[in-house]
């Protein structure tokens, strides 16, 4: 493993996360204030739905990120199996539980969204099941981690689970051109440009940002635990051995 | 700027905007809090062992991923 | 707990986890995949009196009407193709107005009327601030319905 690129090495992308991690928190933590100071204060209400229009800023950012985590995990999942990276399984392990928390906040603010709006907290339709079966996906791929004692072992399972689950991403974001669904179309990201007003676009734009920001400062944080919990193991392994 | 109780009521979604924000504002900070405590705990376990490897030490072959 | 008692546990949660997942998944494929149907879908399959299904489409203009009792409200759902009368008795999202998306669950009465037992609203992709929409549509530039 003498041939790792050099972020690939641990020890240099601690000292290199280590270095980012503070100016990355402090542009999150700017941008985060700016983005909820825009959504409540700025933004102006939606000529159909009021003041609701504005879950939207926490609630469209949430179903950003959920999707990206889960590229992020699924990209190190495959890198850490076709070069047998231990960063790159770690880094799939330390993207889950933000993948999940994402996803959590994107069903829950859609719950809170849809009664008012669409008048039912909850409807099985291919967008929402989509994105549960994506949260059940990131529970299922945690759990893994935890079944297997074995490192390697896990870490092998829990990347071909998470590859498996790379199908429902493209369902996800298709879901509401494909199929007839209580959830309308995309408003941001569609062909013709977005469908949304700059004085309401600005507002989620930022917010998106915030969310990729914060995103960034906790995998890093997760990623160095794991990284160090790493250097237990192997030390307690070495000591083990006498 | 309109008055601060008419902010606070959303025009009738407070019960909904309030509550997706908080929402937000909670499951976030847990984590944060919840990924920085799992890093200081990991950081004293290391600390704790004998024979710490130094940090700046490359990783050796045969480390386990 | 014993480590092996935890791995159970942990590998008892996990497929129970992904069996959810699978069900799930394989329950929105067999019949949820298609939340509603058109009223032109309707014309063209011929449901049957009493079958329940949802009927989606968009409130027709100036077809909301209110019955006698004061809870009964009735309309008509369309495609701009076909469209079916619907009469419904119960709560209204705030979003059901004329002119937008609606998703209605129930079924067709022997007259072809649809009853619907629940109305949901279903909002379209655009937002905007009033003054916007109200400037779009004094411009004649207003896309929508």
């Amino acid at each position: 493993m003498a041939n790792w690129h050099r972020l690939a090495n641990p020890t240099l992308f601690l000292e290199w996360s280590r270095r980012v991690r503070p100016w990355t928190g402090v542009a999150t933590a700017a941008l985060l204030a700016t983005g909820v100071y825009l959504s409540l204060f700025v933004a102006p209400r939606d000529y159909q739905q009021g003041d609701a229009v504005r879950i939207m800023f926490v609630h469209v950012p949430s179903a950003w990120m959920a999707l990206f985590a889960y590229a992020v995990m699924a990209v190190a999942s495959a890198a850490g199996l076709i070069w047998k990276s231990p960063l790159a399984h770690l880094t799939a392990k330390a993207a889950a539980p933000i993948g999940a928390s994402f996803t959590l906040l994107a069903l829950a603010t859609g719950a809170l969204w849809g009664q008012p709006m669409w008048g039912t907290w909850w409807v099985w339709d291919a967008r929402l099941t989509s994105v549960l079966i994506l949260f059940f996906l990131y529970l299922g791929y945690i759990a893994l981690w935890q079944a297997i004692d074995d490192h390697a072992r896990a870490a092998k399972s829990a990347a071909i689970l998470a590859l498996v689950g790379v199908v429902n991403i493209p369902i996800i974001k298709f879901s509401v051109d494909w199929w007839n669904t209580l959830h309308q179309p995309a408003s941001v990201l569609r062909m013709d440009g977005p469908s949304i007003h700059s004085s309401l676009l600005t507002p989620l734009l930022v917010m998106g940002a915030a969310f990729a920001g914060y995103f960034v400062v906790v995998l890093s944080i997760r990623l160095e635990r794991e990284v160090l919990a790493r250097q237990v193991r192997t030390l307690r392994r070495v000591q083990s051995r006498g | 700027m309109e008055s601060v109780s008419e902010f606070l009521e959303m025009g009738g979604y407070a019960p909904f905007v309030w509550p997706a924000f908080a929402i937000a504002a909670a499951v976030l900070t847990l984590l944060l809090a919840w990924s920085l405590r799992d890093l200081r705990r990991e950081r004293n376990l290391l600390d704790s062992l004998p024979g710490r490897r130094s940090e700046t030490r490359p990783a050796e072959a045969g480390d386990d991923p | 707990m014993t480590r092996r008692r935890r791995r159970l546990y942990f590998i008892v949660s996990s497929l129970t986890m992904l069996g959810v997942a699978t069900a799930l998944a394989l329950n929105a494929f067999r019949e949820n995949l298609v939340f509603f149907h058109s009223p032109s879908e309707i014309a063209e399959k011929g449901i049957p009196a009493e079958r329940r299904f949802r009927l989606g489409g968009i409130v027709e203009e100036n077809s909301v009407a209110q019955g006698n009792d004061g809870v009964t409200i009735s309309f008509r759902v369309t495609d701009t193709a076909a469209s079916v009368p619907v009469r419904h008795r119960g709560l209204l999202p705030d979003l059901f107005r004329e002119g937008q998306g609606v998703v209605a669950d129930g079924s067709l009465d022997k007259d072809g009327t649809f009853i619907a037992t629940e109305i949901l609203a279903k909002h379209d992709e655009t937002y905007m601030p009033p003054e916007v929409a109200a400037a779009l549509k004094k411009a004649g530039r207003w896309q929508g319905e």
